[in-house]
């Protein structure tokens, strides 16, 4: 007897999408090992100790990115020092203090716009603002602040959804037992919110390392290495180029080792960060049952 | 009648342009459990909530008349809301353990009043988690998370929260609605033992519970108190036919 659960025909729609989205899913990590191999294998012979320890000098006869990767730091760490405190201030006013309402709403609005303007235009106003204007000319600083707008809307995006997911009744909780509001904030929401802020800070550190659109007209693309422990202060007002800057720089001279040396090294870079990212979030997680 | 501990005289509140509560008298008194019953959205807990000012937060409300607490108006001015609330503690329906250890949900509220001293704050820990009836149950296990708990071990811990600070009156909204039957037991016997030190107000949904645990209750009906009698005496012999209808079952 001929069983009626048995199909006669193939679905050939269901074939089809199967595939189809196979071969999306094959093709995209294709591309992404494909980039990653071919920046690995160009660059890696241009890396050696000199390449990272040293700056290029033609009296000394060195190839190097030291002075490169010690001006990424200092943008780094300048423009986190001035856009953490402010963005995560401005998420918890928003996000505890201001009424909700209007005001709010247009705050946000405008937040997002923010971070979605083409960096160069961030660029062209650090230019002009904090170069020409405040007379920081050409400077680490100059760098640094104009990243610190291009960068403020993320933290401060991110650290609004990671306060908006701690549940309100730690917040009454708090509060119940005679807390003040800024106890609370310190004490529950921000330690709570703490992964989501720190996705965000990373998710800048990565903005920050990629950068060079917006860092080209304003930190410049000095590559000095600082060289007594007083330089290391009066550097920030010094033109100094991030790695990202001095591959595009190699790269317009038709330098092409040196450009996937530093390819390679920003690379390592990114998946280092992303890899703390993911540490991280994992251990400041208040959530965990342990 | 001597010791009475909250005193509300003709305490109206607004949400917005919602009458929420209408011209609520009660005495309440000290060391005792009072009840407060009614269908939901009745006022019982709104009118909890005044008690320790949690309606501050929320926008829009209104209130006129006053509370007393051993006679001082809780809203006069220049009263620190923050100090109120320390005197006045809240258990809420849903457990709600901060997400750190057990030792520092309990260390919270000590922590807050300014309190540092390490010995200190582990006789407070202790003492709260015994008070609340759970020091068996975790005293092996402080630095844990508190959230490891389950939902009852989770609301004693609560209560055990609220206990540390010294507070003089506790308000519990709802507290063993999310329960299971032997957790809600636990906390009830625990309320007849904590009555002896702190005033107990009890919003219930569950009139069994009133009638097991409250010295007194009151029936709230749609922002109104309607009536307010020893427990025996309101569940045998209630005075207004809303309550009647009410305890027997004919609406609610």
């Amino acid at each position: 007897m001929p069983s009626s659960l048995q199909r006669k025909k193939p679905r050939i729609a269901d074939r089809v999408a199967y595939v189809f989205i196979y071969l999306s899913a094959a093709i995209s990590v294709l591309i992404l090992i494909g980039i990653i191999g071919y920046v690995f294998f160009r660059g890696v012979g241009s890396i050696n100790l000199e390449f990272l320890t040293k700056a290029t000098s033609a009296r000394a006869g060195t190839t190097g990115i030291a002075g490169n990767i010690i001006n990424t730091l200092y943008i780094i760490v300048i423009t986190l020092m001035v856009a953490a405190p402010i963005g995560i201030g401005s998420a918890v006013f928003l996000n505890e203090y201001a009424k909700p309402g209007k005001f709010v709403r247009l705050i946000e609005f405008t937040t997002e716009i923010l971070s979605g303007i083409p960096s160069i235009i961030f660029g062209l106003f650090g230019m002009v603002f904090f170069g020409t204007t405040l007379r920081l000319g050409y400077s680490i600083l100059t760098g640094a602040l104009t990243l610190t707008l291009m960068i403020l809307p993320l933290i401060t995006r991110n650290t609004q959804e990671a306060l908006k997911t701690v549940p309100n009744s730690y917040r009454s909780g708090a509060l119940g037992i005679g807390a003040t509001k800024w106890y609370m904030i310190r004490t529950i929401l921000l330690p709570s919110a703490m992964p989501g802020i720190l996705t965000g800070v990373i998710l800048a550190i990565g903005r920050i390392v990629g950068e060079s659109a917006a860092l080209l007209f304003t930190a410049g693309s000095g590559y000095i290495l600082p060289k007594t422990a007083s330089d290391f202060f009066s550097k920030i007002f010094e033109s100094g180029g991030t790695m990202t800057i001095q591959l595009y720089l190699s790269m317009s001279k038709g330098q092409y080792d040196i450009a996937f040396g530093i390819a390679l090294v920003l690379l390592v870079i990114v998946l280092g960060i992303n890899f703390a990212t993911k540490y991280l979030a994992h251990k400041f997680d208040l959530t965990k049952k342990k | 009648m001597s010791n009475v501990k909250i005193k509300t005289r003709d305490l109206n509140l607004y949400y917005g342009e919602n009458h929420a509560l209408k011209s609520v008298n009660m005495d309440i008194m000290g060391n005792e459990i009072t009840a407060f019953i009614g269908p939901s959205g009745c006022g019982k807990s709104t009118y909890l909530k005044t008690l320790n000012r949690m309606n501050d937060f929320v926008l829009n409300v209104k209130i006129t008349g006053e509370v007393t607490l051993d006679g001082e108006n809780i809203y006069g001015s220049g009263v620190d809301s923050t100090l109120l609330r320390r005197k006045v503690g809240m258990v809420f329906q849903q457990p709600n353990p901060f997400p750190m250890s057990i030792y520092d949900n309990i260390a919270y509220g000590p922590r807050l009043a300014g309190i540092r001293s390490k010995v200190k704050l582990d006789e407070i820990v202790e003492t709260s988690l015994r008070q609340a009836a759970i020091w068996e149950e975790v005293h092996d296990r402080l630095k844990k998370s508190a959230l490891g708990l389950s939902g009852g071990q989770q609301q004693r811990l609560c209560i055990a929260r609220a206990l540390a600070v010294q507070p003089e009156v506790l308000l519990m909204d709802e507290p063993t609605s999310a329960l299971d039957p032997i957790s809600t037991s636990k906390i009830e016997e625990l309320c007849m033992q904590l009555k002896k030190d702190y005033t107990i107000i009890i919003v219930t949904h569950n009139m069994q519970q009133a009638a097991r645990i409250s010295d007194k209750t009151a029936f709230f009906l749609l922002g109104e108190m309607i009536e307010y009698a020893p427990t025996e005496e309101l569940f045998s012999l209630p005075k207004d036919k809303r309550t009647e209808d009410y305890i027997t079952g004919r609406f609610g």
